[in-house]
């Protein structure tokens, strides 16, 4: 039971606010750009609690949903999901916090529709957020501390997107998911994580057109998360030769959001990676009708790190609609 | 694909880093600290007549300081970053390291924040530095009596 097909589950409406560097990347449109990373906060993990919080309320004041959201589902990269725990504290609206690291999006996604396709809730929203210099602070070194960086890193993009998942028929179907398993190739170089986490994009991927027999051109696109510019190469080759797919329709959102003159090496990470750049472009985009997004996280730790222990990672599908 | 093939691959797109580009930025930048300081003790011995050693004591201190300085005002880390071994050798990169955390660990207070926190990176300097002290003390004294 892999894969999971939907039939009543859409997506209604999105909210992102976007960090002062991803603003002025590639895509440079968001519903909130933050001018800078306090975000009228005094500590950058009040700010990121205070970007989920902003998503929330707009998502409820657009809709005017306040009181009809059954579920509220959310994760992000903080020790013990802090952030979305902090946000959720100010909703009185039934919480569940997930953590796959940059998957946990998908996650999300994943949760909120299977308990909508059954009919228990009607309407859920999910979240995630990513801060660049929480993550900096939690996975690497001290904030103003300028480590020098292997062309293999990523940069954590800052941001939160949330979206309000609804029974009622809407523009976006959410129309199948595919769960994946947690793999280790023996990859141990946290710097690296397309390296980490292809693997796991390419056997879900694999699993999720074998089991609703479908090829990679079924999609307009395949948008992955966060590989970064050096994984999405070893991702294409990894794909063409095991399985001599050359695949012509994937996207990236690790190499959409930040501009070669911002520095960000082998481009952007972070959950809020996927949900940013599908909402803000590739939703955007009115080619793009059938969508197959796979969220990669990476599933280490600081101290896994330190004990140089090969790092697991893990990645989950979800095929989207878009209705005419 | 087994995790061995996996890995050639990894390594084949992966890019390598330019070592010898790394070591001569290094070399440069780092030299050039070191001919500033060296241009510092120079005054310091001229103009404010001290002692060589004296000299030498206040132009480190005053290179901390600067760096401190720098890392608080929020610009040093970019430079470090292009710099890498030029800036982190020296005592910059200690005071760079130190610096850093204090500012990072300012909000979890001074005894479990700062305190806890601020040798955080130098905390091995400090540590080894002391341990190689005092066997090379002993060879030098075993060597030279």
């Amino acid at each position: 039971m892999a894969s999971l097909k939907f039939n009543n589950v859409y997506i209604k409406d999105s909210f992102t606010v976007a960090g002062p560097l991803e603003s002025e990347g590639q895509i440079g449109k968001f519903d909130i750009m933050m001018e800078d990373y306090y975000y009228k906060e005094k500590t950058f993990i009040d700010a990121e609690i205070r970007m989920q919080k902003v998503v929330i309320d707009n998502l409820l004041y657009r809709n005017k949903a306040a009181g009809t959201i059954d579920l509220l589902l959310g994760g992000d990269l903080s020790n013990q999901l802090t952030i979305t725990n902090f946000s959720a504290k100010h909703f009185a609206i039934p919480f569940l916090g997930v953590y796959s690291a940059c998957a946990s999006f998908a996650e999300s996604l994943i949760i909120a529709s299977e308990f909508i396709e059954s009919g228990n809730i009607k309407n859920a929203i999910a979240i995630t957020s990513s801060h660049n210099l929480n993550a900096e602070r939690q996975f690497r070194f001290p904030i103003e501390y300028g480590a020098p960086r292997a062309k293999t890193t990523t940069f954590t993009a800052t941001g939160a997107v949330g979206t309000l998942l609804t029974q009622e028929k809407n523009k976006i179907k959410v129309e199948s998911a595919t769960l994946g398993n947690v793999l280790d190739y023996d990859q141990k170089d946290a710097t690296h994580m397309g390296a980490v986490m292809t693997p796991a994009a390419v056997e879900v991927l694999m699993k999720h057109l074998e089991d609703l027999k479908r090829d990679v051109s079924y999609y307009d696109v395949i948008l992955t998360g966060d590989l970064g510019k050096i994984g999405t190469k070893i991702f294409r080759e990894f794909l063409n030769q095991n399985y001599g797919i050359k695949i012509k329709n994937h996207m990236d959102a690790g190499c959409e959001i930040f501009l070669p003159s911002q520095e960000v090496y082998s481009g952007s990470s972070g959950p809020v990676t996927l949900p940013l750049v599908l909402f803000n472009k590739v939703l955007k985009n009115t080619k793009f009708k059938k969508i197959l997004f796979i969220a990669t996280g990476s599933l280490h730790s600081k101290d896994t790190t330190n004990q140089k222990k090969s790092i697991p990672s893990i990645a989950h599908a979800v095929s989207l609609e878009v209705l005419s | 694909m087994d995790k061995e093939e996996y890995k050639k691959l990894v390594d084949k797109l992966t890019p390598k880093e330019n070592k010898k580009k790394n070591a001569l930025v290094a070399f440069l930048v780092g030299g050039l600290v070191g001919v500033l300081a060296e241009i510092v003790v120079v005054i310091f011995v001229h103009f404010f007549s001290v002692s060589r050693t004296d000299a030498c004591l206040w132009t480190c201190l005053l290179v901390i300081f600067i760096a401190s300085l720098f890392t608080a005002l929020g610009f040093f880390d970019n430079w470090v970053t292009k710099a890498k071994a030029g800036l982190i050798l020296p005592t910059t990169g200690f005071a760079h390291s130190v610096t850093s955390a204090a500012l990072d660990y300012k909000r979890d207070g001074f005894i479990t924040g700062i305190g806890a926190n601020v040798f955080k990176l130098a905390g091995s300097v400090i540590l080894y530095g002391i341990i190689s002290a005092f066997f090379f003390a002993i060879l030098g004294v075993i060597i030279y009596g």
